[in-house]
């Protein structure tokens, strides 16, 4: 009795358990490949800058108003949190440190999944389901240089320049609350903030960045690729994508702050 | 004098799972010929023509393309015979983001080395043999109607005149008369380019008209094959059953 209830617990804990492991297996088959064919010729240079439009120029808007209102609630957060002190320099310093190691990168970045990786795990969803995929292969066309490299290349570099242009916008949200809305010296403000400046703090955003870039364009082609089923296939792996990169977003998020500012 | 053998599949098997698909497909397709595999819905047809395509990997047999084994080869080896081949899908499978032409000349343009210039009347060229016209060019595939769309994807397939031409079910979803159109438009771009074609299809007006040969896929096996003459001649049960569309017979069907 005991041997087979220790049977039916093994086996229902196994079964998932196998099959997290062939989804683990399968998608790093599936990003060796990918990292494999970004350096490997032919170079689709046309549907490199036409993703660079996609996910840079078309998400400014959503990543300028995000950052805009981030920079805009820490600085009024931190007033109401920290009014005891010397408010002016504690309010530029609070806005510039979480904005640019961490709101701007993260917050973009996840905007980014929401809007991009959900459109490419759609596209390529829909080319897999209708057989697109298969005709590019017919066509003497690797799938992976013509459809997942751009995308990788685009991701990875285009997202640093969007959280570069966030940081910028999220400083002048917390600029906009400190001196219009709590009557700071706009140049006691601003010459706190360049006081503040440190590179590390910048540059740890724009590695944070080219990462999230990276895995938002990994997993938006993952599940695209690998979805199959028709329509409901391809919504599955839409939802899948903006799930799976939001998650590994904020895992990395912790392990790159880890690995810049652990001592 | 022997015809030639284009493409020669031994023992082919493929299973999905516990699913065995392929159970042993031994088959010859010879040069210029026509061959069409019938068989029901899930028999194994589309599994078929991809591992010949080489779109799946079989579990094991042989699949020789001229005398060359494709089964387990580099991607070189697969390529350069993907530049001899050339497929209409059954739903057309045309890029949607890519207009008509920008869609036939793919290949030209791709791997041919062409310039759009050029590779567009030539697109415009061959839109015209399979009865479009012009003005649809710069249109995109979402602006097409379903028997358009096929004639698209006819274009796309031959327009490298390819040696060998795949057609997964040409004429599935279209009206008795565009279907016509199409087997017709089969027939002579097969003739045009003396191009050895295999066609899978559940539509018997359709394998009747187009096939040199008929082969019938049952259960993973080639279970019948020769001439459409020997087809109405037949007394193989399955054949049978399948030429007349009845529900009684060996084949079952899950309800």
């Amino acid at each position: 009795m005991i041997i087979r209830l220790g049977e039916a617990f093994l086996r229902t804990l196994g079964k998932p358990l196998v099959k997290f492991l062939y989804s683990l297996g399968d998608l790093t088959a599936f990003v060796v490949k990918a990292i494999y064919h970004c350096f490997v010729p032919p170079f689709y240079f046309k549907l490199f800058f036409k993703q660079v439009l996609d996910i840079g120029f078309y998400s400014l808007p959503v990543v300028g108003l995000t950052t805009l209102f981030a920079g805009m609630v820490i600085a009024l957060q931190t007033y109401s949190g920290f009014s005891g002190f010397k408010a002016e320099s504690v309010i530029a310093s609070v806005v510039l440190i979480s904005v640019t190691r961490e709101l701007a990168p993260v917050l973009s970045a996840l905007m980014v999944a929401g809007r991009i990786g959900a459109a490419m795990a759609a596209e390529i969803g829909t080319m897999r389901v209708t057989e697109q995929i298969d005709a590019l292969v017919t066509l003497s066309t690797n799938p992976f240089k013509y459809l997942v490299a751009p995308r990788l290349w685009a991701g990875l570099l285009v997202l640093p320049l969007l959280v570069l242009v966030g940081d910028i916008i999220g400083i002048f949200g917390g600029y906009v609350v400190g001196v219009y809305k709590l009557g700071f010296n706009p140049a006691n403000y601003i010459t706190a903030t360049f006081q503040d400046l440190q590179y590390i703090g910048i540059i740890s955003g724009l590695v944070k960045a080219a990462v999230f870039g990276f895995i938002i364009s990994m997993m938006g082609c993952y599940h695209g690729y690998k979805s199959k089923g028709g329509a409901q296939g391809v919504g599955n792996a839409t939802t899948n994508a903006v799930v799976s990169s939001s998650i590994l977003i904020l895992i990395f998020n912790y392990l790159i702050t880890e690995m810049f500012f652990s001592r | 004098m022997e015809k030639e053998i284009k493409i020669r599949i031994r023992d082919l098997h493929k299973s999905f799972g516990k699913k065995n698909v392929l159970n042993g497909v031994n088959l010859d397709l010879y040069k210029g010929e026509s061959l069409v595999v019938i068989g029901g819905s899930g028999t194994g047809k589309s599994v078929l023509i991809k591992c010949i395509q080489g779109l799946l990997t079989p579990d094991s047999g042989s699949i020789e393309i001229d005398d060359i084994e494709i089964v387990n080869e580099n991607p070189d080896v697969i390529d350069r015979m993907h530049s001899k081949m050339g497929m209409l899908f059954q739903g057309g499978a045309l890029f949607d983001s890519l207009t008509v032409w920008e869609n036939v000349a793919f290949d030209l343009i791709q791997n041919r080395g062409f310039n759009k210039k050029e590779a567009k009347i030539v697109a415009v060229k061959v839109l015209r043999q399979v009865g479009l016209t012009e003005d649809i060019a710069d249109l995109y595939p979402s602006e097409l109607s379903g028997g358009m769309q096929k004639r698209v994807g006819l274009a796309r397939a031959v327009i490298t005149r390819p040696e060998i031409i795949f057609f997964d079910e040409p004429t599935t979803g279209l009206d008795p008369i565009m279907a016509d159109v199409i087997n017709d438009l089969i027939i002579e771009s097969a003739k045009d380019l003396g191009a050895t074609t295999l066609t899978i299809t559940h539509d018997m007006a359709s394998a009747r008209k187009i096939a040199d040969k008929i082969a019938m896929l049952y259960q993973g096996k080639i279970i019948w094959y020769g001439t459409v003459k020997d087809l109405d001649k037949t007394t193989n049960p399955y054949v049978r059953q399948f030429i007349n569309g009845s529900s009684k017979g060996p084949i079952k069907v899950e309800k």
